[in-house]
């Protein structure tokens, strides 16, 4: 991974049609970059089109160009070639399957050795509450273990350059690790969110409306400081929320 | 005249992704023709004819819908020819799983229902195992993860396949199937079927409806799995 990387959007059109505001937007490894917007605006659909590697056939019409050049067709389908993991708004799996059974298949489609299935159920449940155990039925998972199993899946397994991830501050776990866990070193990283925290970790953020990104913010150093001071105020509604799911007392108003 | 056989479990999208795909062979100048076979009732047609595209509905009522398929195909193509069709694409049920309606002569694609579970492309049979192009359908339901499980089943029974991921919503997919049927072989006489139909006849299938063992005759599969023949 340390070859040059870098991920090209061509822009396409909002949901009635017209060509969006921001045609063009280039992001380079070890960016972190936000995309913010209302509900319904069409955040998770732009990441899905970064997953596929569109080619203007989706329903936005946009491009997704890597290096600068359009993906091969491996490059778009093959696991074992893929570039970018996605982390969806999904909370649960379908696949009637154990845990166990289903991470060594996807370590066998994405080419990776089967050893890692551990690793992956050891730091899931770094992430989760109740632990997970290798042949529990991902169907009984509850939506927390199910996001913190896909996130540890993401990192170990999947392991891509480009790392998309949809709304991971509403699945109850913790979320300021998991976004670590998932960046790793030198990628691309592609946070949608409705969290300050978050927003403002990135380096840039796309603004959606209606389908379509209307704007690019890049953070400004205001915003950084910002973010530190609600980082400390995050931290401390973290540690509360610990203290009550721990099912103690809080004692001081700090 | 080319054929496209596609065939999949009820509900997995073949309707959905056959109507983009179609839109894509027109606008590319093809002249497609649709054929749904099913067994008892399908509004199908109704859902193709918006397209202005020759259809036509066949049912298989109380014979199995593979069957009824494969010895009608010639029908299907000469229906086609006298409609101006360069393309018979046809639709059909796949609710037998033992059977699979492919000759060798033409493009046999299965659509198949991520949603379903990653054990389902063991169960489809030779319906799956036989096709050359198998389409993904429904993966915008779960996550990427479950997609590329399901995808290496899917390889485990059919290595030589082509798979596309599709979505019959929005479209995704139909222009890369469009062009693989485009490229896709012509039909000749004398086609043969890819696999062979299940062993029969058994005493169900000339009108037998007492259930016990001892009124069967012909080829019976016990439930241990041991075969026998019973008769003359
Ligand atoms: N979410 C989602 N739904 C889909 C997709 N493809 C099809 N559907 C829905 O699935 C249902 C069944 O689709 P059809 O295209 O009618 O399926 P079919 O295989 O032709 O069904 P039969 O002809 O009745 O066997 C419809 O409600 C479709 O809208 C997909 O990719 N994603
Ligand atoms: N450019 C576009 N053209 C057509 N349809 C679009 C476009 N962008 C989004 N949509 C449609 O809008 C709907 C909502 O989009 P999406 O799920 O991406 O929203 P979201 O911002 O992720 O919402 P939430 O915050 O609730 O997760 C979807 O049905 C999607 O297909
Ligand atoms: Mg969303
Ligand atoms: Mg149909
Ligand atoms: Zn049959
Ligand atoms: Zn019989």
């Amino acid at each position: 991974m340390s070859e040059e990387l870098t991920l090209t959007i061509i822009g396409g059109v909002d949901k009635d049609g017209v060509p969006e505001p921001v045609k063009f937007l280039e992001v380079s490894k070890g960016e972190i970059i936000g995309i913010v917007g209302p509900t319904g605006s069409g955040k998770s659909t732009l990441i899905d089109d970064i997953e596929q590697l569109a080619q203007g056939d989706t329903p936005t019409g946009r491009s997704i160009l890597i290096n600068g050049k359009k993906p091969d067709a491996l490059t778009r389908v093959d696991p074992r070639k893929k570039l970018v993991a996605q982390l969806s708004q999904k909370m649960h799996f379908l696949a009637d399957m154990t845990v166990a059974d289903f991470l060594q298949m996807h370590a066998r489609s994405r080419g990776k050795a089967p050893g890692l299935v551990d690793r992956v159920i050891e730091l899931a449940n770094t992430l989760t509450g109740e632990p997970i155990s290798p042949d529990t039925y991902l169907t009984v998972l509850s939506g927390g273990q199910s996001r913190s199993l896909m996130t540890a899946d993401i990192a170990v397994i999947s392991d891509s350059p480009v790392v998309l991830i949809d709304e991971i501050e509403n699945a109850g776990i913790k979320k300021q690790e998991a976004l670590q866990l998932l960046a790793g070193e030198g990628k691309i990283v592609v946070v949608v969110t409705h969290d300050p925290v978050l927003a403002l970790m990135a380096s840039r953020r796309i603004v959606i409306r209606n389908g379509a990104m209307v704007d690019i913010i890049t953070t400004s150093r205001e915003e950084q400081d910002v973010c530190s001071r609600i980082t400390q105020v995050d931290n401390w509604l973290m540690s509360l929320r610990e203290t009550i799911r721990r099912g103690e007392i809080v004692e001081e108003l700090a | 005249m080319k054929l496209v056989v596609l065939a999949g479990t009820p509900g997995s999208g073949k309707t959905s992704v056959l109507l983009h795909t179609i839109r894509t062979l027109v606008k590319s100048g093809k002249r497609p023709a649709v054929v749904k076979v099913d067994c008892l009732w399908t509004d199908d047609d109704q859902r193709f004819g918006k397209l202005g595209i020759p259809v036509h509905v066949g049912l298989a009522k109380d014979m199995c819908p593979d069957h009824f398929t494969i010895y009608n195909t010639d029908a299907m193509l000469d229906w086609g020819a006298s409609n101006n069709a360069d393309i018979v694409l046809n639709e059909t049920a796949g609710l037998c799983l033992r059977c699979a309606p492919y000759p060798d002569e033409c493009m046999a694609i299965c659509v198949i229902d991520v949603t379903t579970g990653p054990n389902t492309p063991l169960k489809v049979g030779p319906l799956l195992t036989t096709a050359d192009i198998v389409v993904m359908t429904k993966g915008d339901l779960v996550s990427q993860a479950e997609r590329e499980v399901f995808r290496e089943r899917v390889l485990d029974v059919n290595p030589s396949c082509m798979i596309i991921e599709s979505n019959g919503l929005t479209g995704k997919g139909a222009f890369e199937l469009a062009e693989l049927i485009s490229e896709g072989p012509e039909v000749r006489d004398n086609m043969v079927l890819r696999y062979n139909p299940p062993l029969a006849i058994c005493s169900l299938c000339t009108g037998e409806t007492r259930v016990a063992h001892k009124h069967h005759m012909g080829v019976l599969r016990q439930l241990d799995g041991f075969m026998e023949y019973r008769g003359e």
